[in-house]
Parts: structure tokens; C-alpha cells; sequence
């Protein structure tokens, strides 16, 4: 089952310039009870959004409708901690398809890149200025550039490039998963696992 | 050429490699729990695949599992639910399933060592972080997403670049009252929770081989904390001798073609690291964090940092004391604590039980301390029951709980209450990490026995029984 190409993506960014932002507040365990991949986007970020009686807390972000879009801006080291796959179903499920960061985690990086969410890592510099473009108008754009690894900050002109290997680029690009590559090469496994002893 | 440990086990497992891609790298061993696969389970049921190797995949319910009284139905539908979906799952793909009751039961991480599914230079993953406790035994082993999960269901094989390779050496030996927990929280408060992200870490020098083969597991248990993808320790003498006859383990002439490949499984001399950090045993104190990562950590004897001497990050440093309700340049000892939570895949084991022990022996459990003692698995319940624990438990007013990972991640009951201190064993003090609101402060199992019996953060050097 493949996902959502994504090519290109211009839109306004919600900003949460937190560091080690980890995948227990993008969802707490107690909201991974589900057997099938959906309503996770309610819970995102459950705990800085809700109070315990389930009342919005207006100052965090998400509650905040000054701010909207369908990239999400962290601090460095965004998405450490649990591997729950939940926690980017959540950040899609929201209606985000990209975060931003100066630096992930790596299986929350990985998991990302596996349902269709394209990780964007920036210099701390362009994250800054990302920061800083958002809070002087919560509605400038931001465009993501799949193909030529470019993301910009629309109104000031300026851009950087980001790294993505080959093989996932062209996954994103297509829609592709890497269940559809390992099915396609499965008797050059079996090949490998008749010559690996259990 | 001159090849690291890391390397021998990732690349023999290489099926191929993808130009400026990743490796498809092929996985001896899958571990399964209830919480991230009845979606990958689901996946393959969409896409009509079948589990390529039922043999190789073992399932185990321990996240959602309650902990007292077992035997009657889960009483919270959703975890009733999910634990119900992994057993027919299994049921249906033909895949050992070790669930709530049966004598193998126990967190994922624990279990596998004890029957054997764990081996020297194996690849072993599971959609969990802690994963990479395994590599105590010399195996790569890591957490994946639920993708990954389905993508090894349906093929036994994942795709990955190959990580970095770092070597964290530590010489000498440990001080009195200094356990492995220590160890890794004094290591990760060095590296901070981003400081090993990329690489694959191997952990060398006397003071791991010292450890048990249950301390190498705490300490490799505990490399996610710091980013990395896993942690690993070369086998040797111990290794073989703990895994010998277990159920899992080759025998006969088997036994020793294995053992023939897996003393081929060290370092070379002269292998080079991505990076490499030293440091000597006599550093380390009993650790306590202090914040709502596992990086902010540090000696039990200190006082709480200052913003002013971190290198940025200051208002994310403020949020998180005071979500703790503490301040900077605060001691730590002598503050009262609520709860006691010894378990977990960190803690969990028989090893963490004698420790316990060790402290609260011929003492009493605090009044205004609550305290949950919750066993690895069935295998380490019935020896905390074999060797006379349990009586100094309940002697100390302690009681002691039925198997799974529990307080660490509260899916289940075990909650610590909002705006609570807790001491644990475990692994994450994120902010709600043990329930809403919880203040989670991480440690070992002596320095939360001394906490249980004195009710406030106290050195455990101070009450240890000689």
C-alpha cells in the first residue's frame, strides 16, 4: 500500500520552537490502543494541547488560529524517543505532510519518510530565520521542493538545500513504499535466508 | 580489512546494497508486541502477503498488560482488544505467541534473552526503541516503526543505510553503590539525547566486561536514549555461558558451528570509529535526573545545573524544571518523592530485584511512599519467589506485582498521578511519560530502594548493607 506522492508543497508553517520535542508529547502512550491507523490526528500532541478535563490550553499552539498549514517547525532533535510510527500517523493524520527541524531523531525520521511526511532538516541559521519569519507574519509561506531539495522562505527570497538519499527521493516522489522494492527482489531473499540458519 | 564488530554482523546480513541508498539487510530474528503491530498485521492482511517466516517472528503482550490479577478478563476494552488482535494475528500466521498468563510471558526485552531467541551476531528488531537491549549479547538489534514491522512480516527484510559507527570505551571499574543504570545515565548525560543520532554504538573496555550479561542489557538498553540506533558488546566467556541450553540456542554440533562463528565476533585491532568517547569508572556516581529528558542526568551528590552553563537551549531547560517543580542550583537529595517503580526492560530483571534487596533488607518502606515492584517477566518472578526475595519484600512492606512493562509507559492502570515524583527504574522521564502530569525521576534499582525506605532522593552509599 503505497502513499501520497509528494512533490512540491508551498503553505504556511505552525511554529513549535521546542527542543527534543519527544514522541511521547506528539502522542502519549495511552492514545496507542487503536488496531487500525486512524483518528490519531485528535491526540497530537494530546497534553501541551488539552487539559486533563479535556478542555483546549489556549496558549499552546494548535489552538492557536492565528497559525495554520500543512508544515510543522520544531526544534533540533524533534521526534526522539519511542519508535511508535503513531506519533508521524498523528502528524499526518493532523493534516501535516512535512516538519522541519534542524535535526530528527532517526526512527522518528525513518517513519516518517515510510508514510509519505517528508523530514526537512535545516541549519539551526534557517531555522532561526524560519522562526522569525512566522512570528512577524503567522501567514508567510514556505515552499518545499522536493525534487530539487530546496526549501524556501517565500517572501524573503531566501532558500536552502536538504539532504535526502536517492532511493527514499524517489519513493516520496512516486508514492512508492519499500514493501513494493523487497516483493519485487523476494526470491533473491529467500536465496539470502536458505544460507542463513535460524 | 580491518573490521568493527558492528560491521562483521550488519554487513553478513546484507542482501543487497542500494547505490546512495539504503541496505536491504536481512533480519534473523522479529519480535513482536501488541501495540505496534496490529496495523503492519493489517497491512499485510490489504496487500494479501503471508508472514514470510513464522519461525523467525515471536510474539510476546507486555505494553497493555495489566499487573495485578492476570488471571480475569483486562478490564479496559481497548487493551482487551489489542492484546486480542496480537493473539489471532499470531494464531492465524502460525507465529509463536507467548500472551497474557502463559509461563513465558514477560516484556519483550526480557523474554528473549531468557529462552534464547537473543544471539551473538544476529539481527534482531522489533516496533520498539528498547530493542537494542538485545545487543548486550553481541546481535545488531533495534527498534522500527510499524512499517518496518510490516515490512519484515511480509519479508524479512528491512532498508536501512548503514548507520555510523562510535565506541564508547570505559576502563577501570566502578566505585561502590554504582550499577549499570549509572553507567548509561552517566554516558547519556555526557552525549545529551541527540549526541550518538546516526550512529551504531559499541561499548568497550573493563568496565563492561565486568558487567553481568543483565548489566551489558541495562546499558545497551539505554543507547536509544542517547539517539543511537543500537548499542553493542562484543561476546565473550559470559555471553556463551548465560545463553548455553537455553530453548532458543543451537545444540550439539550446532552449538559449536556457532560458537566457532561467534568468537570470530570482536573488533579487529586497529578498526577505525566514526567517533569515539573515553572515560575511566571512577567518574561515575550514582546518577539521578533531574528534568524530562534522560540526558538531564547526573551524580546523586550534585546540585542542579544552572541555564547560564548550558550551551543553549535555556527556555527549554526552564520549561522542563518547571514542569518538575524544581530549580536551578537545587540539591537533589532530601527531596521528598511520592512513588517507587522498579521494572521495566531496563530494570526488570533478577539482577535489579537482588539490588532492590540489598537496600531495603531488615528495613521498612516509607509511609508517604507508594511503591511498585513489577517483574521483568514470569521467568524473573519465580526467582525473585526461588531465592527468598519476596519475603524481604513483604518484610519491607513491599508487594510485589504480576510481569509487563507497566509504570514505564502507563498504558496499562500503573499511573503515577499528576504533579507526583516518582523514582524509577525505567527509561524515559518525558514529561507524562508514567500519566498525565508525572514527574519521573530516573535512577537505579539502589538508589530507588533508598528511596522507597527513606522516602526523599537519598545516596544509596548511605544505607547500603555491609
Amino acid at each position: 500500500m503505497a502513499y501520497d506522492s509528494f512533490k512540491t508543497l508551498t503553505s504556511s508553517a505552525v511554529p513549535l520552537p521546542i527542543e527534543n520535542v519527544d514522541t511521547d508529547q506528539i502522542i502519549p502512550a495511552r492514545f496507542l490502543k487503536a488496531t487500525e491507523r486512524i483518528g490519531f490526528g485528535d491526540n497530537l500532541f494530546r497534553d501541551w494541547r488539552y487539559n486533563q478535563d479535556g478542555s483546549p490550553k489556549s496558549e499552546f499552539v494548535l489552538n492557536n488560529s492565528t497559525y495554520s498549514g500543512k508544515i510543522l517547525v520544531g526544534g533540533h532533535n524533534f521526534g526522539s524517543g519511542s519508535s511508535r510510527e503513531h506519533a508521524a500517523w498523528a502528524i499526518y493524520d493532523y493534516g501535516f505532510r512535512c516538519v522541519v527541524s534542524s535535526f530528527f531523531a532517526d526512527i522518528f525520521r525513518g517513519n516518517c519518510l515510510n508514510i509519505g511526511v517528508l523530514p526537512v532538516q535545516v541549519s539551526e541559521t534557517f531555522l532561526a530565520q524560519i522562526f522569525e519569519a512566522i512570528e512577524k507574519n503567522p501567514n508567510t509561506s514556505l515552499t518545499i521542493d522536493l525534487l530539487n531539495q530546496k526549501i524556501s522562505l517565500d517572501a524573503m527570497g531566501i532558500s536552502e538545500s536538504f539532504e535526502i538519499n536517492k532511493y527514499k527521493k524517489e519513493n516520496m516522489l512516486n508514492g512508492y513504499d519499500d514493501i513494493d522494492y523487497l516483493s519485487n527482489i523476494k526470491s533473491e531473499i529467500q536465496q539470502f535466508a536458505s544460507n542463513t540458519p535460524l | 580489512m580491518k573490521q568493527t564488530l558492528f560491521d562483521k554482523v550488519w554487513d553478513s546480513h546484507i542482501v543487497r546494497s542500494i547505490e546512495h541508498g539504503p541496505d536491504v539487510l536481512f533480519i534473523d530474528r522479529h519480535m513482536v508486541h501488541e501495540v505496534t503491530s496490529p496495523v503492519a498485521f493489517l497491512g499485510i492482511k490489504n496487500r494479501e502477503l503471508p508472514v514470510l517466516y513464522p519461525e523467525r517472528t515471536f510474539a510476546t503482550a507486555d505494553h497493555n498488560t495489566p499487573t495485578i490479577n492476570q488471571h480475569l478478563p483486562v478490564a479496559d476494552p481497548l487493551s482487551r482488544n489489542q492484546l486480542k488482535a496480537l493473539e489471532q494475528n499470531a494464531n492465524a500466521h502460525g507465529i509463536s505467541y507467548w500472551g497474557l498468563g502463559h509461563e513465558k510471558n514477560g516484556i519483550v526485552h526480557v523474554v528473549g534473552p531468557e529462552y534464547g531467541i537473543t544471539q551473538p551476531g544476529a539481527t534482531i528488531v522489533c516496533g520498539d526503541s528498547h530493542t537494542s537491549t538485545h545487543g548486550a549479547f553481541g546481535a545488531i538489534a533495534f527498534g522500527i516503526g510499524t512499517s518496518e514491522v510490516e515490512m519484515v512480516l511480509a519479508t524479512q527484510c528491512i532498508m536501512q543505510p548503514k548507520p555510523k559507527k562510535m565506541r564508547i570505551t570505559i576502563n577501570g571499574s566502578l566505585n561502590e553503590g554504582v550499577t549499570p543504570k549509572d553507567v548509561a545515565l552517566f554516558i547519556i548525560s555526557k552525549l545529551t539525547t541527540s549526541g550518538a543520532t546516526g550512529y551504531f554504538v559499541e561499548y568497550a573496555g573493563e568496565v563492561f566486561q565486568q558487567l553481568s550479561m543483565e548489566g551489558r542489557m541495562t546499558v545497551c538498553n539505554l543507547s536509544i536514549e542517547m539517539g543511537a540506533r543500537g548499542g553493542m558488546i562484543a561476546p565473550d566467556e559470559k555471553t556463551f555461558e548465560y545463553i548455553k541450553d537455553r530453548e532458543f540456542t543451537p545444540k550439539g554440533a550446532d552449538w559449536e558451528k556457532a560458537m566457532d562463528y561467534w568468537k570470530t565476533l570482536h573488533t579487529d585491532e586497529g578498526a577505525s570509529f566514526d567517533k569515539e568517547f573515553i572515560y575511566h569508572g571512577s567518574e561515575i556516581d550514582p546518577m539521578i535526573t533531574f528534568g524530562t529528558n534522560p540526558g538531564m542526568g547526573m551524580s546523586i551528590t550534585k546540585a542542579i545545573p544552572k541555564a547560564s552553563e548550558l550551551e543553549g537551549g535555556e527556555a527549554t531547560y526552564a520549561k522542563s524544571l518547571e514542569y518538575m517543580g524544581y530549580k536551578e542550583g537545587e540539591l537533589m537529595v532530601g527531596k521528598p518523592i511520592d512513588y517507587v517503580f522498579i521494572g521495566s526492560c531496563t530494570n526488570g530483571r533478577i539482577e535489579d530485584f537482588r539490588a532492590f534487596a540489598s537496600v531495603v533488607k531488615g528495613k521498612k518502606r516509607a509511609d508517604n511512599v507508594t511503591a511498585w515492584l513489577v517483574p521483568g517477566s514470569h521467568k524473573v518472578l519465580n526467582a525473585i519467589k526461588e531465592e527468598g526475595l519476596l519475603e524481604i519484600f513483604e518484610e519491607a512492606q513491599f508487594e510485589l506485582r504480576e510481569p509487563g512493562c507497566s509504570a514505564c509507559l502507563a498504558m496499562n492502570d500503573d499511573k503515577i498521578p499528576a504533579g507526583k515524583y516518582a523514582v524509577s527504574t525505567s527509561n524515559r522521564n518525558f514529561e507524562g511519560r508514567q500519566g498525565p502530569g508525572s514527574r519521573t525521576l530516573l535512577a537505579s534499582p539502589l538508589v530507588a530502594a533508598a528511596a522507597a525506605i527513606t522516602g526523599k532522593i537519598t545516596d544509596p552509599r548511605t544505607l547500603i548493607n555491609h
